[in-house]
């Protein structure tokens, strides 16, 4: 066990874990942060993604021994009042079925949208690629992602 | 209107009862937010200093905002907002100021809390729109009472009693408290389907803002002061048992409470449908968090020995071939099909397979409980808590009143959640440690502990005359470990000679529902051969299918036959027209077509798409639809989207196999899921407009375009693809 100190949506929090427990676990587990959600546990599905400074990551092959200082952004922080551009467009398009995967889809569409504003539908495709939904709302998701391009 | 008699066995409507302050009895309050149905992001609505319960279904607040409880599990097929809109409908009532709760499981009130089968609307239609009727009346009745007028002369809108001779006005709040005292009426009216106002018209998801924003909703979210984590191992392989357990490491591992065995439901307990297990024992550990759980169930040492014959995908096929080739048995013959393929100038035969599927809800299986000596309370996503409720009652010896069961938005079902093992174990594991426990399948446990779609094999035969006439029709279908086969669906009924023939091979393998079941195999494959045949009777495939729908119409072959012909023509008609079927396509892009009847719902598709380098790239779906009256549109063209989408991922490349019982895929980095670029890159959905009652839309989408897709890679290659995961018969085709 050992004390980390993070900055997750702003703010400072420690936390006394296994070093090498993942990021997601030490979110959900001991930060009550559950927007991020479990989906495979070795970055495969894109469920458990949060960014890592201005880019997306799998949290669920993060330990927390690795983020250092680096800030932390989960769902629950992307924007103050749930009113990022794409959480608006989502909920515009009623992009989610049992809504398990969206916010690990929002969140890979946000680091997606922050590094190129302006991406093609291949690249869109190609960005979401690791970003499973089971309930098959592919669709919705790039029509949502593609309203705020535009915008 | 239409006047309805109220009398016809639903407890809700006799129980009312006055909530003092809160009232929130029925609530769950750890998932209610207020927020209004439609959230936006809007701001909160009041919340009322005082709720009124006029049903069990309807709270009203004495400031007018009023509560529905939505009855049914919530898998994603939207039920959490579509219910309550048809409750909000006979209601009359502003949709803005609704606040939907997910209900308890609560066999008094609410009848059927299942999600399965496509039925949840269909079969919730009617006592839906009752709830709604009969607390509009109570409160049109409050109003008369108090202002002196008669019944008739008061009308509502909206939220809103008036008396227009009077002028007087007041919201629903103002007479809820009086409305739920008074009795309840022996007849109600209820709207022509001319005045709706909500059902018909698109409402967002009524969590939409809770999920975009990441706030806990689904089973995996919910915790409880104090609560522990548990894991259960199951046996590698299907066929094996527990031997031994060395616990000695995992137990001194950091953050470990406890590490023991148990069996899930008791030898000589009668087990329910839902109770499928194939693995009824296991070991478990239980620690303060999910990581720290995870690393000592790597410390048990475990032996495991076989029980019963470790099956192989390889032994499987062996099998398959063998039965296949053997007389079956006959579930449906018309007229004398032998003698038509004895004197048939052409006979076409093709064989198509399907492999095992799991199911891969995005949300693992999990489930809180907390039991002590007099009570169990479980928490979490289940698609049958009704029936699982009757499981625990047995397990725990507790009677059915002392176990309270509340349902979690759920991440995906898909007919796994049925399945309500993982609820016993949770309440052993509770009762075990004494502690409220929240236990968790890891993806691995979760994918290796299936009740899988089984594996399925069809082969179609058609007798052809010298002209190209059909002569007869012949289907032998079988699977492990059960045929895929319905004897009276299309085309049995509009073919003078018929055969349908079942067989099936044992195995230990667990399968279950899958979305869709069987018909998520049979569709495609008959829907494939159709296309073939259309081809080889030198006819169009849309107007083949027509032609016979005619005849199933006018002349239909045997009185049993289980769809209609009409409505089935329809969305072909449909689809048609909608596609553009007919029309040049872009060189290269190949079009096919398929159209099926399931869970009282027609759905067709056309599916454009072109193959490079053995890949599929599917330009468009086209689909049409007949699911009577639809009452989210919106949500119910995503639901179409959804099967869509699934149906062509797990035709093209899911599968599950096995190797001496164990799957060999077990977690998204083996099993192949359909991914982003690989969807479609457009869906049209297209509905047919109707008033006749509503049916399911979860399933019914997702079968036929199996076939089309199919249909559209021959078209699109030249080449037919009868083996599912169709994505390796398409690399195998690939030169060199
Ligand atoms: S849980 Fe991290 S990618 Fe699936
Ligand atoms: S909405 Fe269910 S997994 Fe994406």
């Amino acid at each position: 066990m050992a004390v980390f100190t993070l900055n997750v949506n702003g703010k400072r929090y420690e936390v006394d874990v296994d070093p090498a427990t993942p990021m997601l676990w030490v979110l959900r587990d001991h930060l009550n942060l559950v927007g991020t959600k479990y989906g495979c546990g070795i970055a495969q599905c894109g469920a458990c993604t949060i960014h890592l400074d201005d880019v997306a990551v799998r949290s669920c092959m993060l330990p927390v021994s690795q983020v250092g200082n680096r800030r932390i952004t989960t769902i629950e922080g992307l924007s103050a009042n749930g009113d990022h551009p794409l959480q608006r467009a989502w909920l515009e398009h009623d992009v989610p079925q049992c809504g398990y995967c969206q916010a690990g889809q929002i969140m890979n569409a946000a680091a997606l949208l922050k590094a190129n504003p302006n991406p093609t539908d291949e690249e869109i495709e190609a960005a979401m690629h690791g970003n499973l939904c089971r309930c098959g709302t592919y669709t919705r998701i790039k029509a949502a992602i593609k309203s705020v391009v535009k915008g | 209107m239409t006047i309805v008699k109220t009398k016809y066995g639903r407890r809700s409507f006799i129980k009312t009862t006055v909530l003092a302050g809160g009232g929130m009895l029925l609530g769950f309050s750890w998932l209610a937010g207020c927020k209004p149905a439609g959230s936006r992001g809007e701001a909160a609505l009041e919340l009322p200093d005082e709720w009124f319960e006029i049903n069990g279904f309807i709270k009203i607040g004495d400031n007018g905002v009023v509560t529905i409880m939505s009855p049914n599990p919530e898998i994603g097929q939207n039920v959490k907002t579509s219910m309550p809109m048809i409750v909000a409908e006979e209601l009359d009532v502003d949709w803005a100021r609704v606040v939907v709760e997910q209900a308890p499981l609560n066999t008094e009130i609410f009848t059927r809390q299942l999600a399965g089968g496509s039925q949840s609307i269909r079969q919730g239609w009617h006592s839906l729109r009752m709830a709604g009727a009969t607390a509009r009346h109570m409160l049109r009745q409050a109003a008369a009472n108090a202002w002196g007028v008669p019944f008739d002369e008061v009308t509502t809108e909206m939220g809103l009693l008036k008396h227009e001779a009077s002028g007087r006005t007041a919201h629903y709040g103002e007479f809820a408290s009086a409305a739920a005292r008074l009795p309840v009426p022996e007849e109600v009216q209820l709207k022509d389907p001319k005045e709706f106002r909500i059902i018909g018209t698109s409402r967002k998801n009524v969590d939409g803002q809770k999920i975009v924003t990441g706030q806990p909703l689904f089973g995996l979210d919910y915790r409880r002061d104090g609560m522990l984590i548990a894991m259960a191992v199951h046996a590698p392989a299907f066929g094996m048992k527990l031997k031994s357990v060395d616990d000695r490491a995992a137990r001194s591992m950091p953050g470990i409470v406890d590490v023991f065995p148990i069996k899930t439901y008791a030898d000589d307990y009668e087990r329910q449908w839902c109770d499928t297990d194939a693995f009824n024992e296991k070991v478990v550990v239980v620690g303060r968090s999910t990581w720290e759980v995870m690393q000592a169930r790597k410390a048990l040492r475990i032996e495991w020995e076989p029980a019963a014959p470790l099956e192989s995908t390889d032994g499987h096929r062996v099998a398959m071939d063998v039965l296949a080739a053997r007389k079956a048995r006959v579930v449906r013959r018309d007229g004398d099909p032998e003698a038509m393929f004895a004197k048939a100038a052409r006979i076409i035969e093709r064989t198509y397979t399907a492999p095992f599927l799991a199911h891969n809800t995005m949300e693992p299986m999990n489930f809180f409980a907390h039991v002590t000596d007099e009570r169990a309370e479980l928490v979490g996503p289940t698609q049958t808590p009704e029936f699982m409720e009757k499981s625990l009652a047995a397990r725990l010896g507790l009677p059915l009143e002392k176990i309270d069961i509340q349902m979690t938005r759920q991440g995906g079902g898909f007919g796994r959640r049925l399945y309500g093992h993982f609820m016993v174990e949770a309440a052993l594991i509770s009762k075990q440690v004494g502690a409220p426990v929240k236990l968790i399948y890891t993806r691995e446990d979760d994918m290796t502990f299936g009740n899988y779609r089984p594996a399925y094999r069809a082969t179609y035969r058609a007798a052809l005359d010298e002209a190209g006439n059909l002569l007869a029709f012949h289907v032998r279908a079988g699977g492990i470990p059960e045929s895929p086969l319905f004897p009276d669906r299309f085309p049995a009924g509009a073919v003078d000679h018929y055969l349908a023939e079942v067989w099936s091979a044992d195995s230990n393998i667990s399968v279950g529902a899958w979305r869709a079941p069987r018909s998520n195999f049979i569709a495609g494959a008959e829907q494939a051969f159709l296309d073939e045949l259309a081809e080889a009777m030198g006819k169009d495939p849309i107007d083949l299918r027509l032609e016979l729908l005619a005849r199933a119409a006018a002349r239909p072959v045997g009185d049993h036959n289980d769809y209609d012909p009409e409505r089935y023509a329809g969305v072909l008609k449909l689809v048609r027209e909608k596609s553009g079927w007919g029309q040049p396509l872009p060189q290269g892009v190949g079009r096919g077509v398929a159209a099926y009847y399931c869970h009282n719902s027609y759905v067709a598709q056309v599916v454009d798409l072109r193959v490079e380098k053995g890949k599929p790239i599917i330009e468009k779906v086209c689909c049409a639809v007949d699911c009577g009256i639809v009452v989210n549109p919106d949500a119910a063209v995503n639901m179409v989207e959804g099967g869509t989408v699934d149906g062509i991922g797990h035709a093209l490349y899911s599968e599950l196999t096995f190797t001496n019982g164990a799957p060999d895929q077990t977690n998204f980095d083996r099993y192949r899921l359909i991914r982003h670029g690989e969807a479609p890159k457009a869906i049209e959905v297209h509905f047919v407009e109707s008033d006749e009652h509503p049916t399911g839309l979860g399933e019914p989408p997702l079968p036929p375009v199996m076939g089309a897709l199919a249909n559209a890679i021959y078209r699109a290659t030249g080449k037919r693809v009868y083996h599912q995961p169709f994505i390796k018969e398409l690399r195998s085709q690939l030169p060199g």
